[in-house]
């Protein structure tokens, strides 16, 4: 089985070709049994791999298998290699699984859709580049990947390409992304430079067994450096601070594509990424913190603004950069595993969040803004519970499963020895619990505030949408319960072990002598800050349903900020495009393309026909005239025929 | 005697040249001309070459000299030329590139003289001035240009009847 | 007597034509200067001739002639049929060869 590993990418890859080719003639339904049975097949391998994966005793789950020889050029050697341990088994089956449970959904969703072939053909070309990423065994196959994603999220974000908004929304996040991935590059480049190699296998193991060239970096060092520009990259792709804002705008593609990219797979790229690299990051505190700071103010900042938006793909959007917060504090305190843990439970019911709101703007035809819904859960029941499993779930209630993986980021956090990341991500998980549930009673409680027409055209989804919708439920439900922490007095941390091995070269956090009980405090407190939310929202939303606007107006500035955004769009656009853009057309475009190269160039040509102007008069017809210049030439010849004779 | 004949006919010779610029009429050039080609005649007697004074006589100044004057007359001989010239830097220009040839010219032809180039061995020259030895020389080294010329002034002939002819 | 004063006859009057030629405006003039360049170039040969005592100056001689006399004669066969066009011996007035 770990022979076929190559299978799992390169089915979607052929999915994706014969869709883009054929799709178009051969009707929906072809693409539809050729895109979802790709998947399909994907997931199946996916699992015959990681089942196979398992069977290997725990020290040796890492199965390395290299294709071909791609670059050999002098000291440069980079292979298509694939790795298969715990950490990429774990992303692996995510990925499979998620976009197999989406792209079923996908058949309903968009079976009125003209461009049903391409949407298809888009989506499993990102599976393919997502999958890609996530096995690769060196740096250069992962940037493949990364970049390919890039790529499909570019052209799923713009699907709909007649709209302006669209293009637009897809041209800015393959900007964004590209300027993170510049800093991806230099980190790239910097690891070979360092290391000699960019083989996962080789560098991680480089980093760990020399204590003496590698130590632990306090100031400012090489692996500092390393560790730094990666991270620009991810949070490019993973929508953290400074490069996020390309998320919200990418609400403009279809909204599988939101939940499938945007939420479940692509944007933890970043994540996976640093986790991978930890062997890296891990010896570099300046890094470390940066990662925590980074992800933590991100997690805050984009819940603040989460709070007051209208637009329920919006409110989702921000939700998902608060909770990749979350996930790189994961990595940043040194608690790796549970930053994929709640990379993996995420997954879960951010998709569902998505696909359920997808469900939601399907029945509703087409309206999104949560003020015209209200009351819908008389009408789309099934999706109604399993949006709310989802919230459940994001807020961190128990037993479902972002309780476990959030309050385990949580906990690390206080017991590595970071207090204020833990009250920061406290009182966030509080504003999390808000405005989910905001969303939750704006949208299926209190008065109905569609008008007729929508009421007439409400109904449930059909079962190719609601069937993904219940499974996701499930797992929302049940997917923490593989990484029931220790207090629980069930055995270690399951989860954890597994993914243990991963991190071999990894340098772990200290280990801390603090009692169970107070993890199950902590764990206690996390609950009650959920519910907390939880009221609040129902007090303002659903029983005294003025009372949020009444709110709003007391905290005016406050509100006004966070509904704009904190005008970071603007002010990075005055502040960076325009200047760009402006000096790019007067300076550039007019100045230098125009002005010097035109100017050259025709007055070359201007020049040559001055000169043969002027020089014309020569040829005068005039025998006499004729007759001179070639006097003149004897003359100059005889002179230099004197001269040589001396 | 050699050098005051030498100067004599030197200086008829520059005043006929002269005079055929000066000349405003064309049939006057052509006979300063005449005169110019006779002196140079004569200082090619001083030269010790006879037969080439002769032929000088006999085919230039004799010959094509008299098929100038011929078509002078049969084309408007004494039209006078324009004493204003419309392009008058060409008089400039002609001045100049004159004297620079005549000044260009002189150290050239001095290149060769006598104290410079080797002098050929008196067996082998033989008498420059005997026609004997110039035919002998014609009709054996230089056969092939004889022959040649031979068909050029056929071709001349032939071209010019051609040329002149009255098209009917 | 060197051979200095015959070259340097033969090039005044080679400078002489040159500048005939240039300057005068009759067609016919213009031919009688290039035969007294001819003629120039002619004194000069015979000059050499005499004073390196060879005789191959004078067999040049001999063959520029021969080509002055071929050459006037379709020279002037030329000048003949322009002048039947044109009705002008004016060298400015034939001025179509340019472009």
């Amino acid at each position: 089985m770990m022979d076929y590993i190559w299978l799992i990418p390169l089915l979607p890859l052929a999915g994706s070709a014969l869709n883009g080719l054929a799709g178009k003639r051969f009707g929906k339904t072809f693409v539809s049994w050729v895109a979802c049975g790709s998947v399909g097949l994907s997931f199946a391998f996916a699992i015959g791999a990681v089942l196979n994966l398992v069977q290997l005793g725990p020290g040796e789950r890492e199965v390395v298998r290299t294709y071909f020889t791609w670059i050999a050029s002098a000291d440069f050697i980079a292979r298509a290699e694939f790795l298969l341990d715990p950490l990429s088994a774990v992303m692996l089956l995510v990925v499979t699984g998620v976009g197999f449970i989406i792209h079923i959904y996908s058949i309903g969703y968009m079976h009125a859709e003209d461009g049903y072939y391409r949407f298809f053909s888009y989506l499993n070309l990102f599976l393919f580049s997502m999958l890609v990423l996530v096995l690769a065994g060196n740096f250069l196959l992962m940037f493949i990947g990364w970049e390919g994603v890039g790529l499909c999220s570019y052209l799923l974000i713009s699907y709909y390409f007649d709209r302006k908004s669209a293009g637009d929304a897809g041209k800015k996040a393959f900007i964004v992304n590209r300027i993170g991935d510049v800093g991806f590059m230099l980190g790239m480049f910097l690891v070979f430079a360092t290391f000699g190699s960019l083989d996962f296998g080789e560098v991680f193991r480089q980093v760990a067994s020399a204590p003496v060239r590698f130590p632990v970096e306090t100031g400012f060092g090489l692996l500092t450096a390393v560790s730094l520009l990666l991270f620009v990259g991810a949070t490019g792709k993973s929508a953290q601070i400074p490069l996020y804002v390309w998320l919200p705008d990418a609400m403009e593609g279809p909204t599988p594509v939101s939940a499938l990219i945007h939420a479940a797979t692509m944007v933890t790229a970043g994540v996976y990424m640093v986790v991978r690299c930890s062997p890296i990051f891990s010896r570099s505190e300046i890094a470390l913190a940066v990662v925590s700071v980074v992800g933590i103010l991100t997690a805050w900042f984009a819940a603040t603004i989460g709070l007051t938006q209208t637009d329920i793909k919006r409110v989702l959007a921000y939700s998902t950069i608060s909770q990749l917060g979350y996930m790189f504090v994961g990595a940043g305190v040194m608690a790796y595993s549970a930053g994929i843990f709640h990379l993996m439970t995420h997954a879960f019911f951010k998709a569902l969040l998505f696909l359920g709101a997808g469900s939601v703007i399907h029945a509703m035809g087409g309206e999104q803004d949560l003020m015209r819904m209200g009351g819908l859960r008389k009408f789309v029941p099934t999706t109604y519970r399993t949006m709310l499993v989802a919230a459940l779930a994001i807020s961190g209630i128990f037993p479902f499963a972002g309780f476990f993986s959030k309050d385990e980021i949580l906990w690390s956090a206080w017991a590595n020895g970071h207090p204020v990341i833990y009250l920061v991500g406290l009182a966030t998980a509080g504003l999390t619990a808000f405005y989910m549930f905001r969303l939750t009673f704006l949208a299926f409680y209190g008065e109905e505030r569609f008008t007729a027409e929508v009421r007439h055209h409400l109904h449930e989804s059909p079962p190719t949408m609601t069937i993904p919708l219940t499974l996701l439920a499930i797992l929302s439900t049940v997917g923490g319960f593989v990484g029931l922490p220790a207090w629980m007095g069930l055995g270690a941390n399951r989860f954890d072990e597994f993914l243990k091995p991963a991190l071999k070269h990894t340098r772990l956090a200290e280990a801390h002598d603090l009692p169970h009980g107070m993890e199950m405090i902590f764990a206690v407190i996390s609950v009650l800050a959920a519910l907390t939310g939880i009221y609040i929202a129902y007090r303002l939303y659903v029983r005294n349903p003025g009372a949020a606007d009444a709110v709003a107006q007391r905290l005016r500035i406050l509100y006004r900020l966070s509904f704009r955004k904190y005008f970071v769009d603007e002010i990075y656009d005055g502040a960076l495009v325009c200047p760009i853009r402006d000096g790019a057309r007067e300076i550039l475009w007019k100045g230098l393309d125009a002005l010097v190269v035109d100017g050259s160039v025709n007055g070359a040509g201007r020049s040559i026909r001055g000169l043969g102007a002027v020089l014309k008069h020569v040829q005068n017809g005039l025998v006499r005239s004729y007759a001179a210049w070639i006097l003149l030439g004897t003359a100059v010849l005889l002179y230099y025929v004197a001269k040589l004779r001396g | 005697m050699e050098t005051v004949l030498f100067y004599s006919l030197a200086a008829i010779a520059l005043l006929a040249a002269v005079n055929v610029l000066v000349q405003r009429r064309v049939f006057y050039s052509a006979l300063s001309l005449i005169v110019c080609l006779t002196a140079l005649s004569g200082v090619y007697l001083l030269l010790d070459s006879p037969f080439i004074a002769a032929i000088q006589v006999i085919v230039y100044a004799g010959a094509i000299m008299v098929l100038f004057l011929f078509v002078i007359m049969l084309l408007d001989p004494f039209s006078a030329e324009a004493l204003r010239d419309k392009r008058r830097y060409l008089g400039y220009v002609a001045a100049i590139a004159g004297t620079l040839v005549f000044v260009m010219l002189v150290p050239l032809l001095d290149a060769y003289s006598l104290s410079r180039v080797p002098r050929t061995p008196e067996s082998v020259a033989g008498d420059v001035s005997s026609v004997h030895k110039l035919a002998q020389v014609l009709f054996n080294d230089y056969l092939l240009p004889f022959e040649l010329t031979s068909v050029l002034i056929l071709v001349g002939i032939i071209g010019a009847v051609v040329l002149a002819k009255r098209q009917t | 007597m060197g051979p200095h004063h015959y070259l340097i006859l033969s090039a005044l009057l080679f400078a002489l034509g040159a500048v005939g030629v240039i300057l005068k405006k009759n067609i016919i003039s213009i031919f009688l200067c290039i035969e007294l360049m001819l003629n120039a170039a002619n004194l000069s040969f015979i000059a050499f001739s005499r004073y390196l005592n060879q005789v191959d100056g004078q067999i040049v001689v001999f063959f520029v002639m021969v080509v002055a006399a071929a050459e006037a004669a379709v020279g002037l066969a030329i000048t003949v049929t322009v002048y039947g066009n044109r009705k002008s011996l004016n060298v400015d007035d034939a001025d179509l060869m340019k472009w």
